[in-house]
């Protein structure tokens, strides 16, 4: 039973059924201009070309490093910046076309971002903030309140103590639960986390992503959660994307994914955590230097140049996003049969 | 190689005093702000060459000391208790003039941001041999010599050219070689570093973090880091100091704490991490609530809101450091018992890692 | 042995309970001030500015009651007793140049003074704000034209376009205020337009969008009282350039007209007495640099009140 009133909401219903992705996303890409010196003309590929499903009642995990697309991916799918090319079907409909136009997609698709102060108006409070959304979507004002201040509850801060605080008055953790209850206020089914725990210390990220597990099961929420602790998305997420230089690297089921890793940029990634043991600390960094600028990325393969598995045909042909396992695929030559590799395997897999 | 060489042939102009005390000796070390008390009482003590990690959360007061350890605060608004004594040096004694040539030469200090610590007007390689030149009586080519050393030293790929670029021309992680190379251009034996590797990528940070372990076995350097990720400290420290509101509750050799841990705050902090979760998608554990309030301290232990052991005595009598083994102290009157409850808890760290199929930080060694 | 590791498997309830420990009786019950609950706070206890801010309001008060508490009547001279020197036992301030009391002339004349200082800030402030925080927030083509359109006005200096201005309108209260207002709107709407520019890339503005709310309502609740501060420090300054701008517009016969008192008139005509009784001529110039500087440093104080680290 939706609180927002008006004429009832036709996508707040599920269309598909279960098996239908909630958001399925293909072809996506978005360049930006810029000049440098010398008046030439270059743009940035922040995101080139990426495809991806979030399932129905799923924790889709995006990690990258920075430079990989996967903020500008996060603000592509929330409509803040217009993509260039690509379709975004929302259950099944065309998001920004006439049957999901962008106001009727936010209603279900919510986001939480990464500063917990940047993201909460200085000058307004605590449950100013949360009921502002319900508001401007016609719930009159006094319920916008009521709500507000249950959310405020829901989230682990007594509206009595917390509703009438500005953000500057809160910590960083409570912060972060108001970022939450905001996003909720609404009623979505999406929920975008983009590094939403990132800047919290790490016993109050443990509460936080306690209560993102909780408020899940209670509302049937959907997730996507984009950090770059590979610790983090392990634990939170069912399946995980892997990006680098504006498209995806792998895919696949996070256990597979983040412990089998089939390709080796993920596996450079997954060998810089540090260790948690003093006897066994690490050894040798598997990669060297920053990860590139994407205004010119290589052509083939955009991790070839710091590639251990590199070979010459890992310049000329962009690997596609194969299959290694169900589920689970990968954009490596190396993985893929028939690709001219020389660790290729043999045979392709039945999926 | 030559490089190093070069760095540590020359570094031997320092009185033989200050080459033989303790690289870092501090004693009940207290800083306030106006009213608030923001380190309460502080003892540190390292050894030459070695590393420590200061780890904390935000707020823990583990910043302040370390900038107390060159008294990098404004004189009128703080005040600074307590013996630090850096280097063989006794830093609360020194006038402003010996301070300033304190800083640098015997003790230097890197950065989150490296952009805060260079001139953006001025190429990365200038500011270096300027740094070189304005503690030490040498030309300007041997300056620029010792610069490009210091680039080959902190590996930054193709030195000679990357010295005449100007900050903003490098990459986050190039910065934050160049810095440390600016650290290191007077051969200090004091290392500071404030949450290093805090902004950078994973893969970069991981590269810093070696980096700043080999300068110390190469150079013999003395290494403080302040960090709040406990991986980043075992990867560099050979000790490891626990901060919790201005206090120290628990320092150890990195085995110590990590392994066997005896402070309620040190084991809330390694079981709440989230790759010490029982299985994907279980709750975490959590250290309930959040610090204190450093201008309304509580009596007694500071922790004891929070902690699963506190008892009437804990929120009335803040427990003295205690060596529970050799170089292992611990401030918690139920130290016993939290260790205990530590190791037949649910997720002994160590023991989880060889179960987990992908144990973090270790694919390497699962063959590719 | 185990029991104490199972109660640091804290709920969400468990959390809140220490929480309410953890901070005990801090700040729990003390309510929020709010932003200006703040910068009064601050304002209070800053000597200069709160001084300031006596001077003008004593000033208004005297504008207000003038007709009322003048010692004599402003209006009326007498030949014999002109340009009496300061502390003259009837005229305690001296007379005017036709022996007018210059007290009474110097009370009334605060009114239009302020009147005439104040008003084209005021209009300048609601209209200025008003295509700043539109060109801030909307961006692109229409910022771009408005404020093209505003530098315009940026070529010609402030007391050159005022003159002109009132010069082409004729002279006159009404004209001299339009004129003013005109030199204002241009330098008001360039602040709000930047202190916009720098808002509206926040992600609390993005999260606004996201709710779905208009641009205009995005603009009136999310923006406006972001802005609406700097933009008002910035306003309360130029009440002094106001007030020196519309003194001299009078001065030059371009704004109140004779025998009205009015500060920058009465300048102009005892300009002539200034070799027989220079304390008297300079009076109404002290009390126009008094009341302007006044001004400048209640907003100075109103600005650094503002300044809170959050």
């Amino acid at each position: 039973m939706s609180v927002i009133p008006g004429t009832p909401d036709p996508f707040a219903e599920d269309r598909g059924g279960p098996a239908q992705p909630l958001l399925s996303v293909s072809a996506l890409y978005k360049h930006f201009p810029v000049r440098k010196a010398g008046g030439r003309k270059q743009v940035v590929r922040a995101v080139d070309g990426v495809d991806f499903e979030v399932l129905k009642g799923e924790t889709l995990g995006i990690v990258g490093e920075s430079g990989c697309g996967k903020s500008t991916t996060a603000k592509l799918l929330m409509g803040l910046i217009a993509r260039d090319t690509g379709q975004m079907l929302y259950d099944g409909q065309p998001v920004g076309e006439r049957s999901m136009p962008w106001r009727s997609y936010r209603r279900q698709v919510q986001m939480v971002f990464q500063d917990s102060y940047a993201s909460l108006n200085p000058r307004m409070t605590v449950e100013q903030s949360i009921a502002f959304g319900p508001k401007v979507n016609g719930v009159p004002g006094r319920q916008a309140v009521e709500r507000a201040r249950a959310l405020l509850a829901r989230v682990g801060l007594e509206p009595k103590r917390f509703a009438g605080r500005y953000p500057h008055e809160i910590s960083g953790g409570q912060r972060q639960r108001v970022n939450i209850a905001r996003s909720l206020a609404l009623e979505p089914r999406l929920v975008l986390l983009d590094e939403a725990v990132s800047a919290l210390d790490k016993s109050v990220e443990a509460q936080v992503l306690n209560l993102l597990l909780d408020l899940k099961q209670e509302f049937g929420l959907t997730y996507i959660f984009i950090s770059h602790d590979l610790n983090v998305v392990r634990f939170i997420s069912d399946r995980v994307m892997v990006m680098y230089l504006g498209r995806v690297a792998e895919i696949g089921p996070s256990d597979a994914v983040l412990a089998a890793p089939s390709h080796p940029y993920t596996r450079a990634l997954l060998a810089s955590m540090p260790s948690l043991d003093p006897d066994n600390r690490t050894q040798k960094a598997l990669l060297a230097g920053d990860p590139p600028n994407p205004i010119d990325p290589p052509p083939g393969c955009r991790f070839h140049p710091r590639c251990a598995l590199a070979e010459p045909v890992c310049s000329d042909a962009e690997p596609p996003l194969g299959a290694v396992a169900p589920l689970h695929r990968v954009a490596c030559l190396a993985r893929q049969p028939g690709s001219g590799h020389s660790a290729a395997p043999a045979r392709a897999l039945a999926a | 190689m030559s490089a190093s060489a070069a760095i540590a042939s020359t570094g031997g102009v320092r009185t033989n005093e200050a080459r033989t005390a303790p690289a870092v000796d501090v004693a009940d070390l207290r800083v306030a702000f106006g009213k608030v008390q923001v380190v309460d009482g502080v003892d540190l003590a390292l050894e030459r060459g070695q590393a420590l990690a200061l780890i904390g959360e935000s707020g823990s007061g583990k910043s302040v000391t370390l900038r107390a350890l060159l008294r990098l605060f404004p004189e009128g608004r703080s005040r600074i208790e307590g013996r630090i004594h850096v280097a063989g040096r006794d830093v609360q004694a020194l006038t402003r003039r010996q301070l300033a040539d304190f800083r640098g030469r015997d003790v230097s200090m890197i950065f989150q941001e490296p952009l805060l610590a260079f001139d953006p007007v001025y190429t990365v390689g200038r500011q270096i041999t300027e740094a070189i030149l304005r503690h030490e009586r040498v030309s300007k080519e041997d300056a620029r010599r010792r610069a490009l050393a210091l680039f080959e030293r902190v590996r930054i790929p193709s030195p000679e050219r990357r010295l005449d670029n100007y900050p903003h021309e490098m990459s986050g992680g190039m910065r934050q070689r160049a810095m440390i190379a600016l650290a290191l251009a007077c051969r200090p034996q004091v290392l500071l570093a404030d949450e290093p590797t805090t902004a950078l990528d994973a893969t970069v940070q991981i590269q810093v973090l070696l980096l700043l372990r080999e300068l110390q076995r190469d150079l013999g350097l003395t290494i403080v880091l302040v960090t709040h990720d406990l991986g980043a400290a075992v990867e560099v420290a050979d000790r490891i100091a626990v901060m919790y509101a201005g206090k120290i509750v628990e320092t150890g050799t990195a085995r110590q704490v990590v392994l066997d841990p005896h402070h309620p705050y040190t084991i809330g902090l390694l079981r709440s991490r989230a790759e010490g979760a029982l299985a994907k998608g279980a709750r975490l554990q959590t250290i309930p609530g959040s610090p204190p309030d450093l201008a309304a301290r509580p009596p007694g232990c500071p922790f004891a809101p929070r902690c699963f052991l506190a008892e009437h005595r804990c929120h009335g009598e803040m427990p003295p450091a205690r060596e529970i083994a050799p170089g292992h102290r611990v401030a918690c009157w139920h130290a016993d018992e939290a260790s205990v409850a530590y190791r037949v808890g649910p997720t002994p760290v160590r023991a989880a890692e060889p179960a987990s199929p992908g144990p973090p930080g270790r694919p390497s060694e699962q063959g590719v | 042995m185990t029991q104490p590791v199972a109660a640091s498997v804290a709920l969400d309830g468990g959390v809140l309970a220490a929480d309410d420990r953890a901070h005990g009786q801090e700040a729990a019950f003390v309510p929020s001030r709010g932003f200006w609950g703040h910068v009064g706070h601050r304002l209070v206890r800053d000597p200069v500015a709160m001084a300031a801010g006596a001077l003008i309001l004593a000033v208004v008060v005297v504008a207000i009651l003038a007709p009322w508490i003048t010692p004599m009547d402003p209006y009326k001279g007498s030949m014999l007793r002109r340009l009496k020197p300061v502390g003259d036992a009837t005229y305690w301030l001296g007379s005017d140049e036709l022996g007018r009391d210059m007290i009474s002339r110097l009370m009334l004349g605060s009114r239009l003074s302020l009147f005439i200082g104040v008003t084209p800030v005021l209009i300048a402030f609601v209209i200025g704000s008003g295509i700043g925080i539109l060109a801030g927030y909307v961006g692109g083509w229409t910022n771009t034209v408005l404020m093209r359109t505003i530098d315009v006005f940026f070529a010609f200096p402030s007391v050159l376009l005022a003159i002109a201005l009132s010069g082409a309108l004729g002279a006159g209260i009404f004209n001299a205020i339009v004129s003013l207002t005109c030199v204002f709107v241009p330098q008001i709407a360039r602040v709000a337009e930047s202190v916009t520019t720098g808002i509206r890339k926040r992600d609390y503005i993005d999260a606004a969008k996201l709710s779905g709310a208009s641009a205009l309502t995005i603009m009136r609740v999310q923006v406006l009282g972001n802005v609406i501060g700097p933009i008002f420090v910035y306003a309360t300054g130029l009440i002094s350039v106001s007030m020196i701008l519309a003194s001299g517009l009078s001065f030059l016969g371009l704004g109140v007209r004779p025998p009205e008192p009015e500060w920058g008139l009465m300048l102009n005509t005892l300009r002539t007495a200034i070799y027989v009784n220079p304390v008297v001529a300079a009076l109404p110039g002290v009390c126009i640099f008094v009341v302007s500087i006044s001004f400048n440093l209640f907003s100075d104080g109103l600005r650094s009140a503002m300044e809170i680290r959050q």
